[in-house]
């Protein structure tokens, strides 16, 4: 058997005290080879690939290339050995040309020559198919030529082992072809090629093996031609665990808000929200699951008034009113006017819920502090309210003048659900409430979205817990790329079936041609 | 295997950011700061000048309090660049990084030069300090808030923006020096100086106390707003994350331009303090670098209008004091620069310690 060009054995990195983002890690990849590597968001995918690249340092194990124990500490130490990473967000120099760019921090003899750089890099764009203009500037460039020019950059140092992490997120289904097509004429010169990435119809028509992680956890790898989706679904995501999340029975259901055909554009020209339609009831918890960076975001942003819309409609019926209210262009604060209560538990709870500089009261001046006439700020009833959650909700904290950046996750994470949720709202968004925090403050949280939806509340629930989404909510609707892929019951919901749709390509549920 | 785990090293110190020390812990570590500051400037005293540093150091406090008349002048120098600390307060507390206060004070001190010299023959004086005192305000406003405006809208760099109305403004100083002086000296003598018109009255004997009430007033004022006004929540808001102030719906780009209107109308009427009130003449140096000195004085008393009283007091101190070693002492100029550099580099070092710890390499690792 041919020796690796990279093994990993027991790879352990951990950051802080708690955190392991990669345990006892084993993998190699070979020559001539392309190597998936697979596994959800916070699989800790990304964080081997740093170390690999001399980013991060493993706190355990060893790293062989081509048979030899090397220490990596530096990207410089990474080049040496001929290893080349292609970051997702690209690490150029806007106002320099591809060029510039491609010969950016080498030490070459001489003077920079452009006509031999041009030279070389003709001769490597020809030999793998890229199509590139050596004089544009990088601001001047789309995403996929300025992926080009990263990967043309590591070809020019002469790397043998490429790491792409996510390297067709930012790219049309045009483009990603193109890359494949570059990547398979790599694969065939020899060079070991390792790919990051969450689309599983990605991973079975390009790579000779799929390794995967979950959890930080190495799982196993197995060789592409021999498996399939749900296989490598399964190994992803892992059996189903019972949590014993409570679960009422929805009680006179009726539509609370409704989004039609919502479409976002983000300001780098990428789609964003597709066309998303769905319909929230009130009494009940909508749960949406996908793979992180599918549109989640965007759409409570959306919804919250906090994004720019393409097109679409967010219609809210108002069960005081019994009007239907168009929320589409309006600001948060015009939204609150119309009467609608809509509370919304960001993803970034110390840089968009809450100040973490400011302690409890002002933190729950955030949403009231407006009202009243006077100029001044009026401090007894956010005293009270700060006072009422840290009893109720049992916040752990010397008192409510503390800032709440000193307070652990969970009770950041209950000072801001519980001032969300004191304003009575009909609506209520939660994105990732519970990530980070532990089993009891988890349950603390499932608890009051239980409590509001037994109240008559429409909740919306983002999760990236897979075996939680399906004990907590309702319904869950899954979305693909900013598409929806598909709604299903939460009673009885197949974990299997739920990673097949977060992983499809174009959220539709024709796209079975990989 | 064992060759390979030599080269692995952890680097001997590294440093993490720290959020927890107790308030009483800090300022023992700044008193400490600034008795390492007096040892070693004491070390430099003996080495340059061969003097007693104890001498030097009793020279240097009479420089503030030596004599009534020096007393008023600390007072008064306190009070400027407290007042000017105090406009550029609201700006910095909101991240809004306003380098242009120098200029706001410069243009409102030339409009409250302009009036008292077109003017003052025909207005009676208390007329015309209040049409300075607008004209001033209104001029510290316009440089304050045209970067503001810029950086609301197109997101310019305010930094590099109020940085550049400084030069503006001296140029336009210069400018009209050259315009009221004739015979090209380019000095402007004292405006007035017969009849007085423009200038802030006398009270209680006391030449600066009109400057002295007002400032006092506008800190009592800031701190009021900063604390309590729901403006004054919406700049920390914003200042502290701009996703939550959109959060909940500020409007963002009216905080920053409003505010700066604050910070801009309080540069102008320094300016106004500064001609009516101190100087009763301009020139390019009027604000004298303060507009750079208060940056320092309100992030020394981390925005807190009170506590500024005392970080502005404390610089003008210590600016006294090396004034006056050079005099009394015959010491050159620069000598008093250094003491002064010193001990300010160790209070904003203290900081340092203060939010960072250090970590050593731990001894278990090292013999592995």
């Amino acid at each position: 058997m041919a020796v690796a060009a990279i093994e990993l054995k027991n790879i352990t990195k951990r950051f802080g005290n708690k955190v392991v983002a990669n345990k006892n890690v084993n993998l190699s990849a070979y020559k001539g080879e392309i190597l998936s590597l697979l596994g959800e968001n916070g699989s800790g995918k990304t964080t081997l690939m740093n170390m690999i690249s001399g980013i991060y340092y493993p706190d355990e194990g060893q790293i062989f290339i081509n048979g030899e124990e090397v220490v990596i500490r530096s990207p410089k130490d990474a080049f040496k050995y001929k290893i080349g990473m292609i970051h997702q967000h690209f690490k150029l120099i806007d106002v320099f040309t591809a060029a510039q760019n491609i010969v950016l921090g080498l030490k070459e003899e001489g003077k920079f020559d452009i006509k031999s750089v041009t030279e070389r890099v003709r001769a490597i764009s020809e030999q793998y198919g890229f199509d590139l203009d050596l004089n544009k500037k990088i601001y001047e460039m789309s995403v996929s030529e300025k992926q080009t020019v990263e990967i043309i950059k590591v070809l020019y140092r002469g790397a043998d082992i490429l790491i792409l992490d996510e390297p067709t997120a930012v790219l049309t289904p045009q483009e990603t072809q193109k890359l494949f097509n570059v990547l398979r004429r790599m694969r065939e010169d020899g060079k070991a090629i390792i790919i990051i990435t969450h689309k599983l119809h990605e991973v079975l028509s390009l790579s000779d093996k799929v390794a995967v992680l979950r959890k930080g956890e190495y799982v196993g790898t197995v060789i592409t031609a021999d498996t399939d989706e749900s296989e490598l679904t399964e190994m992803m995501v892992g059996k189903k665990i019972s949590l014993n999340i409570n679960r009422s029975e929805p009680k006179n259901p009726v539509d609370r808000l409704e989004v039609r055909n919502l479409s976002c554009v983000n300001s780098e020209g990428v789609r964003t929200l597709d066309s998303i339609s769905f319909t929230v009831r009130s009494g009940e918890i909508l749960g949406v699951a996908g793979i992180a960076g599918s549109g989640q975001r965007e759409l409570l942003e959306s919804i919250a008034g906090l994004q720019p819309i393409e097109s679409g409609e967010i219609i809210y019926h108002n069960p005081k009113t019994g009007s239907d209210d168009e929320l589409r262009g309006k600001t948060p604060i015009q939204i609150r006017e119309l009467g609608v209560r809509l509370s919304f538990v960001p993803e970034d709870r110390l840089g968009m819920g809450l100040v973490g500089n400011m302690d409890i009261i002002d933190n729950m001046m955030l949403r009231s502090y407006r009202r009243g006439r006077s100029m001044f700020l009026e401090r007894k009833k956010p005293k009270d309210l700060a006072e009422r959650i840290i009893n109720d909700l049992e916040v752990v904290t010397p008192s409510a003048q503390t800032p709440v950046r000193k307070l652990s996750g969970g009770n950041v994470q209950k000072v801001l659900v519980g001032r969300e949720i004191a304003s009575s709202p009909t609506v209520l968004m939660a994105a990732y409430p519970v990530r980070g925090l532990d089993i009891n403050s988890s349950y603390a949280i499932y608890n009051l979205l239980n409590q509001q939806k037994e109240s008559g509340v429409a909740v919306i629930f983002v999760g990236e817990d897979l075996d939680v989404l399906i004990e907590l909510c309702d319904r869950i609707m899954v979305i693909s790329s900013g598409k929806v892929s598909g709604i299903v019951e939460g009673r009885g919901a197949d974990k299997g079936e739920i990673g097949l749709m977060m992983t499809k390509v174009d959220g539709g549920a024709s796209d079975e041609n990989s | 295997m064992k060759t390979v785990e030599k080269h692995i090293k952890e680097p001997l110190f590294h440093i993490t950011r720290r959020t927890d020390m107790a308030p009483l812990k800090a300022w023992g570590i700044r008193f400490l700061a600034i008795v390492a500051a007096l040892i070693v400037s004491s070390l430099i005293i003996v080495t340059i000048t061969k003097y007693n540093p104890i001498e030097v150091y009793v020279k240097m406090i009479e420089g503030s309090f030596g004599s009534e008349r020096k007393f008023f002048i600390l007072l008064q120098n306190t009070a400027m660049l407290l007042c000017i600390s105090l406009a550029v307060t609201p700006a910095f507390k909101m991240k809004f990084w306003n380098l242009g206060a120098e200029g706001q004070v410069l243009v409102g001190g030339l409009a409250s030069a302009a009036c008292m010299f077109y003017a003052g023959d025909s207005l009676p004086s208390g007329v015309l300090i209040v049409i300075m005192l607008i004209t001033s305000v209104l001029s510290g406003i316009i440089w304050g808030v045209l970067p503001a405006v810029f950086k609301a809208i197109w997101r310019t760099n305010e930094s590099l923006f109020t940085l550049m109305m400084n030069y503006v403004a001296i140029q336009l100083v210069a400018f009209f020096i050259m315009l009221w002086v004739p015979n090209g000296s380019s000095v402007m003598g004292v405006i007035n100086q017969r009849t007085g018109a423009g200038w802030l009255p006398e009270i209680f004997g006391q030449k600066y106390a009109v400057n002295l009430i007002i400032v006092a007033a506008i800190t009592v004022a800031m701190f009021i707003y900063l604390h309590f006004s729901k403006q004054g929540y919406e700049i920390s808001v914003v200042g502290e994350s701009e996703n939550t102030a959109r959060y909940v719906g500020i409007n963002v780009k009216k905080v920053i331009i409003r505010t700066m209107v604050i910070s801009g109308a309080i540069c102008g009427l320094a300016g106004f303090l500064l001609v009516s009130g101190t100087n009763h003449t301009v020139s390019k140096e009027l604000a004298g670098g303060m507009g750079f000195t208060a940056i320092m004085v309100s992030w020394l008393a981390k925005f807190e209008p009170v506590m500024m009283i005392f970080t502005s007091m404390f610089i003008v101190f210590l600016q006294r004091g090396a004034g006056e070693i050079a005099m009394a002492l015959r010491l050159n100029e620069s000598v008093s620069d250094i003491l002064t550099g010193v001990i300010i580099f160790f209070i904003i070092g203290s900081e340092f310690f203060i939010n960072y710890k250090i970590n050593k390499r731990s001894k278990a690792k090292e013999a592995k």
